[in-house]
């Protein structure tokens, strides 16, 4: 086990770096040389102790999962049996949304009927825990020495793309475009909705972004754009709501209703929201993406030859921790 | 414990093995990706839990038929549908902000695995 824990730490001490700053390099010595006092360490301390602290480590890990998925088990034991029709889950709030959803709502798909309807405050939320967490990624990922705005385009020649893909792409991109807005579109009437084309069309331009670069993909749609999109997609939402939320608590008319059931303009509210949560989720689908990739943490990701530029701003990594 | 009704009951126990599988590799493994992954196990058995509670035997997708509504009892129970999508949006966060973690921790220790990036925090802390 000590010698594993040796190669190990000497493979890692070993591996290159690709191409680091000066910056980078200097962190790098005072890393190299932390892991070789670590190492130091370790073969000081007692081998055997060391291995007899990891298996009871693994065996405690073993044990721990193995009893809680005992105890669930017992518990999944006693539940009423799976598909009845009269179990406690199967209540008077399932049986509220089905009979009376389509004229309430307007929509016939009576999922999209109780999450953009009934219960379109804690869709709201769910909109925006997912405009946090891209905001929080953005923050982590933006905090990068050697690059200033993400927004700004950074020039570089992107890798030539292999031309299966790229032919691939040709085909998909399209048909999954049309195919996610139709899922948006289609989300009162049939299975689908914001959050189900939303993720289509993120994976649409993923994929068109792996094929043509990502400078092609940011003519298209920005990260700038991306943001942009999406906080006007979560304004238009909570204004909306808001005028229903009012209006309705004040009994004061509206303006919407639930149309004609089936029809592509009906089901009130219903339509507009998804295609905004269908904006949030395909901007944030794709932002993950490309904000993942500029950190240049991905294979050809061309991060390389920013790094080995020099560039005044790289400073800012001593005392990131004050600016941040 | 009652084995036929955990017969009946099998996509609620395939949910709880699944729930176990995750646990065990977040345990496990050191390498924080894949601790991330064991954690997005236990988030897809929660949804395959819900989802199979939700199920009702020889009722149809609560798509309702304008022409001809159908009643309540036609059915499957809604609910656990609009719970899934949004734990699925929420576990999608979630995983993207571990990931976003790591990326800053390899960045600046260089390695994935959890122990050597807490020595090597708690030497720089000296």
């Amino acid at each position: 086990m000590r010698n594993d824990l040796d190669q190990d730490l000497r493979a890692s001490l070993e591996e290159p770096v690709p191409s680091a700053s000066p910056l980078d390099q200097a962190h790098l010595l005072q890393h190299r040389s932390a892991v070789l006092r670590e190492e130091n360490d370790l073969s000081r301390m007692e081998p055997d102790a060391l291995r007899r602290l990891r298996i009871l480590y693994r065996v405690l890990s073993v044990l721990v999962a193995c009893g809680i998925v005992g105890t669930l088990l017992w518990g999944v034991a006693d539940l009423p049996a799976f598909g009845g029709g009269a179990n406690p889950t199967e209540n008077e709030v399932m049986d509220r949304y089905l009979s009376e959803g389509m004229r309430e709502g307007g929509a016939t798909n009576l999922v999209a009927n109780m999450i953009l309807d009934y219960r379109a405050f804690d869709t709201l939320g769910e909109s925006h825990v997912l405009f946090t967490a891209a905001c929080a990624v953005l923050l982590l990922l933006s905090r990068e020495p050697e690059r200033g705005d993400l927004s700004r385009s950074v020039p570089e020649a992107d890798a030539p793309a292999d031309p299966v893909l790229v032919f691939t792409a040709r085909v998909l991109c399209p048909a999954l475009l049309l195919f996610g807005l139709y899922v948006v579109l289609n989300g009162h009437l049939g299975p689908g909705g914001g959050f189900s084309g939303g993720t289509v069309m993120g994976a649409a331009l993923i994929l068109y972004r792996c094929a043509f670069g990502r400078r092609r993909a940011s003519a298209f749609l920005s990260l700038r754009g991306c943001r942009t999109l999406t906080g006007a997609a979560l304004a238009f939402y909570a204004l909306s709501k808001a005028w229903s939320f009012f209006t309705g608590a004040n009994h004061l008319p509206s303006g919407i209703g639930p149309g004609t059931p089936g029809a592509i303009l009906s089901a009130g509210l219903i339509l507009p929201l998804n295609i905004a949560v269908g904006c949030v989720v395909c901007c944030t689908m794709y932002g993950f993406f490309a904000l993942f990739e500029e950190s240049g943490i991905l294979p050809e990701g061309d991060g390389s030859s920013g790094r080995s530029r020099p560039e005044p701003g790289s400073s800012r990594f001593r005392k990131g921790g004050a600016e941040a | 414990m009652n084995l036929s009704m955990l017969w009946e009951n099998r996509p609620q126990a395939a949910a709880v093995i699944l729930f176990g599988i995750g646990l065990a590799t977040l345990l496990l493994n050191q390498n924080l990706i894949r601790k991330i992954i064991g954690f997005s196990f236990m988030d897809s058995a929660v949804f395959l839990f819900l989802a199979s509670e939700g199920y009702i035997a020889g009722r149809a997708a609560p798509i309702q038929n304008p022409a001809s509504p159908l009643p309540a009892s036609a059915f499957v129970n809604p609910i656990p549908a609009g719970l899934v999508l949004t734990g699925i949006v929420v576990s999608v966060s979630v995983t993207a902000l571990m990931l976003a973690l790591t990326v800053r921790l390899w960045q600046r220790y260089h390695t994935l695995n959890l122990d050597e990036i807490i020595r090597l925090a708690r030497r720089e802390e000296e």
